[in-house]
């Protein structure tokens, strides 16, 4: 008998990511961005106790220095207590600047005269406030805003369209969230951030993977399936259920307007980002 | 050949300031005691690589440039003893038709020559790429005699395809120069990016197989989120690689370049002879000539 070899199968590419690479490239970006193409060495970012804005902050901790690093905590008067303090927990084992700046106020001023306004609604006026904010004290410190978005909340549209995608750099938004945690482990981010079940915290008990009816890591397995080309068929063959897929695909599909600019109705043959082209960095 | 790859990370559209960084790499090289006989520049050396529309205004005639670079070469002090051989990557305006060309250029102390331009064939248009949409490819792929032999440019995709190095080795080429700028990306793959290990891996299967050297320049420093790997690299005959540059940051690889170790190599390892005796018949097949044949009628016509 001549002895067979069988090749693997692969469920899904990999999401592995080596985080000694992804770190150093990554604090090489936010340098080259702030520092040399933007001419400042601040950075302001909103932490809301999750994993994503904390490995934002180690990341800019370690590419501009702790002291340059502002970081703003902006509960509402729901947000829980757990997320103030591991935002805390951040700040503290950073080193890096940290101001708390209540955002109930605001937010109230402008809700109370829209009493019917739902979860979504209220949600939405919470994060544009955020960013206000954000906006506001990047401005008063000469700093730039950092965006803290991953890659599977944007694909999934799970996020306030001109809120939490407008800061201007956004470090870890090609990352998939499970390659955040990785890169959270890395960094060293406490445990306690990295393994709670993420949540946008707008109202009590809430988790992502319950607004999304889906784990991120099944997520991300699909998505990452579905960026490489294959079709809903060939994923599900790959072991995943097709009420899964479908689910995914829904969101990514409904949602292409979220990762973009603004339509805006072409009138001459040198409209803006259609004719007239220069990138951003020009 | 004592050779220097320059490795830059241009200011986004600043030409000026771009010259005025080569220029201080210019007189520290100049200065060295025994002085270089060729410096090699990355693709878009001097304005950076992404610029959409922004190439009709930042587009260099290649005798403007020619002259520009010998001006900033002559001004270095110490730069008068020797002759010196630079290659460098911009964008051509050729009368209104716009290119990615490398030129290699022969500078003396008191004048210049343009020895080649080379007009990138492949423009990558796909992904995050869209060089076609605003630029002409070049037609011909030549190998062109300098000081120190026969040589061919290739510029980053025109490198990604076997045919090209292949094509340039048996034009007589002994050196391949391959000014490049390329994005990072991959992470999966260990402690470097997935395309730079595809580069590394595209360019010592060249140099192996025709026993050519290959000068590697790329370009380096973050355009809009995308990091351009640098990387720069000279690889042997023998398909090794000499040296490399970090992807990240500014820098210059020295080295000196030994040419009597492509015959050995070539000796070690006849491929290019035998693939020169075979290649009619791998281009000239039953099936492949019917469509040879059309093509060159449409050429013709």
């Amino acid at each position: 008998m001549i002895p067979i070899v069988d090749a693997p199968q692969r469920r899904a590419p990999s999401l592995d990511i080596d985080c000694t690479l992804a770190t150093a490239w990554l604090v090489a970006f936010l340098r080259d961005e702030l520092i040399e193409r933007r001419k400042t060495h601040r950075a302001v970012l909103g932490l809301s106790g999750g994993v994503d804005s904390a490995v934002a902050a180690y990341l800019c901790a370690r590419a501009l220095g702790p002291e340059n690093v502002t970081c703003f905590r902006m509960p509402y008067k729901t947000s829980s207590a757990d997320s103030l303090d591991d935002a805390r927990a951040v700040t503290e084992a950073l080193g890096c600047g940290e101001r708390t700046i209540e955002i109930t106020a605001a937010v109230d001023g402008y809700l109370q005269n829209e009493p019917d306004a739902d979860g979504r609604r209220r949600g939405n006026v919470m994060a544009r406030t955020r960013m206000i904010v954000l906006f506001d004290q990047s401005a008063k410190l000469g700093a730039l805003p950092i965006g803290t978005g991953n890659k599977t909340e944007r694909m999934m549209g799970y996020f306030t369209w001109h809120a939490d995608d407008s800061p201007p750099l956004n470090p870890i938004g090609d990352l998939f969230k499970t390659q955040v945690w990785a890169l959270a482990r890395h960094l060293g981010v406490p445990e306690r951030i990295v393994a709670k079940a993420p949540s946008a915290d707008l109202e009590a008990n809430q988790t992502d993977e319950n607004d999304l009816g889906i784990t991120y890591l099944e997520a991300d397995r699909i998505l990452s399936l579905m960026l490489a080309g294959y079709g809903d068929e060939k994923i599900a063959a790959r072991g995943f259920a097709p009420s899964d897929v479908a689910l995914v695909r829904a969101k990514v599909e409904s949602t292409h307007w979220k990762r973009h600019l603004p339509t805006t109705a072409m009138l001459s043959s040198t409209a803006i980002n259609e004719f007239y082209l220069r990138p951003v960095d020009f | 050949m004592k050779l220097a790859i320059v490795q830059t990370k241009p200011r986004k559209g600043d030409v000026a300031a771009n010259l005025a960084d080569l220029a201080e790499i210019f007189v520290q090289l100049a200065a060295e005691a025994q002085p270089y006989d060729a410096i090699v520049l990355p693709e878009a050396a001097l304005t950076g690589y992404f610029l959409e529309g922004g190439v009709y205004e930042l587009a260099f005639e290649s005798e403007d440039l020619a002259r520009r670079i010998a001006a900033l070469w002559r001004a270095a002090p110490g730069s008068d003893r020797a002759p010196v051989d630079i290659t460098i990557g911009f964008f051509e305006n050729a009368g209104g038709t716009y290119y990615n060309s490398a030129l290699y250029l022969e500078v003396g102390p008191r004048d210049h020559r343009i020895v080649h331009v080379h007009r990138k064939m492949f423009l990558p248009t796909y992904g995050v790429f869209d060089e076609e949409r605003f630029l002409s490819r070049g037609r011909h792929l030549a190998a062109f005699e300098t000081r120190f032999g026969r040589m061919a440019i290739l510029i980053c995709e025109d490198a990604w395809h076997a045919i090209m190095p292949t094509l340039a080795a048996i034009k007589g080429a002994r050196v391949l120069l391959v000014p490049s700028a390329s994005p990072g990306r991959g992470l999966a793959h260990g402690d470097e990016l997935e395309s730079v290990m595809h580069w590394r891996n595209v360019l010592r299967s060249y140099a192996v197989e025709h026993g050519m050297f290959v000068i590697y320049a790329g370009l380096a420093g973050f355009e809009g989120g995308k990091g351009m790997t640098g990387s720069s690299a000279l690889i042997d005959p023998f398909g090794e690689s000499v040296a490399r540059l970090p992807a990240l940051g500014a820098a210059v690889l020295r080295a000196d370049v030994d040419f009597s170790e492509i015959d050995i190599a070539r000796a070690r390892l006849p491929l290019l002879g035998d693939l020169d005796s075979v290649l009619p018949d791998l281009l000239f097949d039953d099936e492949l000539l019917p469509d040879t044949m059309r093509r060159l009628g449409e050429r013709t016509a």
